[in-house]
């Protein structure tokens, strides 16, 4: 028996992902996979990624993930996407112009270039850092402060089409959404996994979550 | 708003955290797992390891200590040292770090750094870059832990890493390195306007003052720091509310 498989797709390193969920998760069979039928037999779905989304949906669909997420998705089990992994559940990402799962409505954009803060500082891309997450009262907020920041690393960021989708936004220097959820779907740009506590608590609240 | 972040830098050879200055006169600080759990106890943003091991023999001491730490921070880990093909790259990633930091082998071989940021993304390449000022406002590229010159000019050097794929410059100054004078703050301030990927500045930090500096002056991302840390002159919390004070973000 799976609990948690932590989805791979040949884009980048797991083992932070794997090391955070087994530290919420300290007696769960934790399976890093590539293997769809090992995937789809998990009580829980991690989906995390890095590199260019172009990269990321050749991987997905060659693997024939697109049709095991879309599976695990419709059965009701918790799925929680990580950073690319947020980004792919929309429709279509600006970077590379690459049409992705479509399970969100909405485009995935780039910061605008030449932004600056409030002391003249130019403001990098990516946005790397911590930031502050101004988030709603989803279950996998519980225990997590107001404001609490959180490590990102992302050059796009997701616009949800439905304001319904929204669990969560960040400013840099205007507000994005950095999290989106629907049903037993939640997705997040930054890493939880190396966020310290506010993101292991988030981890723990995945792993404890049952979603109707 | 985003925070600038505070990183001290543990550099290891032997299994041990030592300090040098100016890249000389070694100083032992330490155990590098303890001494990583402590910054993270303490609030640090991410923590960077250079393997300073002049013998290639003993390298897999650092992957131990990197799978140890690795297994126990939960905050971005950053490693660099001997990095010189893809496959060290994709080795140091699989031990548990979150970024590999190539210095050397980029001015050897500027391809890596395409080939590692296509294979493994940006995000997770840092481009060490160790400059020494030749002229007034020019400072040039310098590999081989300081020792070699290169003729390149550091500014162009750092834009260059940037069209190839760098996710960021790791910029240390060799003049202020060691010497706790604080940041060579127009370098520093040359390379982030010249960017807009993010610079952490390092190399010469004393007090808390040259930390504030690194960000207000020198217009830093991110500033790296060893030994005010290592030898408990400073926390890193100490050093968040000092510079909160001066009304820089950062995470408290």
């Amino acid at each position: 028996m799976v609990d948690i498989a932590v989805v791979d797709y040949g884009m980048g390193n797991l083992r932070s992902v794997q090391q955070a969920v087994r530290k919420v998760a300290p007696g769960a069979n934790i399976i890093v996979t590539g293997e769809p039928d090992v995937i789809a037999s998990a009580a829980r779905v991690v989906f995390p990624g890095q590199g260019a989304a172009p990269d990321c949906m050749r991987e997905i669909r060659a693997r024939h993930l697109d049709r095991v997420i879309a599976g695990v998705v419709s059965e009701g089990k918790p799925f929680l996407g990580i950073c690319m992994g947020l980004q792919v559940l929309f429709e279509h990402s600006e970077e590379g112009d690459t049409p992705c799962l479509g399970m969100f409505q909405g485009p995935v954009k780039r910061f605008a270039s030449g932004l600056h803060d409030a002391q003249g500082n130019k403001l990098k891309v990516p946005h790397m850092g911590w930031n502050q997450v101004h988030h709603g009262d989803h279950p996998l907020w519980r225990g997590i402060d107001q404001d609490a920041r959180f490590y990102f690393v992302h050059s796009y960021h997701v616009q949800p089409g439905d304001a319904g989708l929204v669990q969560a936004t960040s400013d840099y220097p205007q507000p994005f959404v950095c999290a989106a959820a629907r049903d037993n779907l939640f997705a997040v740009q930054f890493h939880p996994e190396k966020s310290a506590a506010a993101g292991l608590k988030l981890l723990q609240n995945f792993i404890n979550w049952n979603p109707l | 708003m985003l925070a600038k972040r505070i990183i001290p830098c543990l550099d290891v050879t032997a299994g041990r955290v030592v300090k040098g200055v100016s890249f000389v006169e070694l100083r032992d600080a330490g155990d590098p797992v303890e001494i990583a759990k402590r910054y993270d106890d303490q609030g640090a943003d991410e923590l960077t390891f250079l393997d300073i091991t002049a013998s290639s023999d003993d390298r897999s001491i650092i992957f131990h200590i990197i799978e140890k730490v690795a297994e126990q921070v939960f905050i971005p880990l950053t490693v660099g040292g001997g990095v010189r093909e893809v496959q060290d790259v994709r080795n140091l990633l699989n031990a548990g770090a979150d970024k590999v930091s190539i210095n050397t082998s980029a001015v050897v071989n500027p391809q890596l750094v395409a080939d590692a940021s296509a294979r493994y993304g940006s995000q997770c390449i840092v481009v060490a870059i160790d400059a020494k000022q030749v002229a007034p406002g020019k400072w040039e590229v310098f590999t081989h832990g300081g020792r070699k010159a290169t003729g390149l000019d550091a500014v162009e050097w750092a834009k260059k890493m940037q069209t190839l794929g760098a996710g960021e410059i790791l910029l240390t100054s060799m003049d202020q390195d060691g010497q706790k004078k604080g940041f060579d703050l127009a370098l520093t301030r040359a390379v982030t306007d010249a960017l807009e990927i993010p610079v952490i500045a390092s190399g010469g930090v004393g007090n808390l003052q040259h930390l504030a500096d690194g960000v207000k002056i020198g217009g830093a991302d991110a500033v790296l720091a060893a030994s005010i840390f290592h030898f408990g002159e400073y926390t890193v919390q100490q050093a968040k509310e000092y510079m909160a004070k001066q009304g820089i973000e950062v995470r408290l």
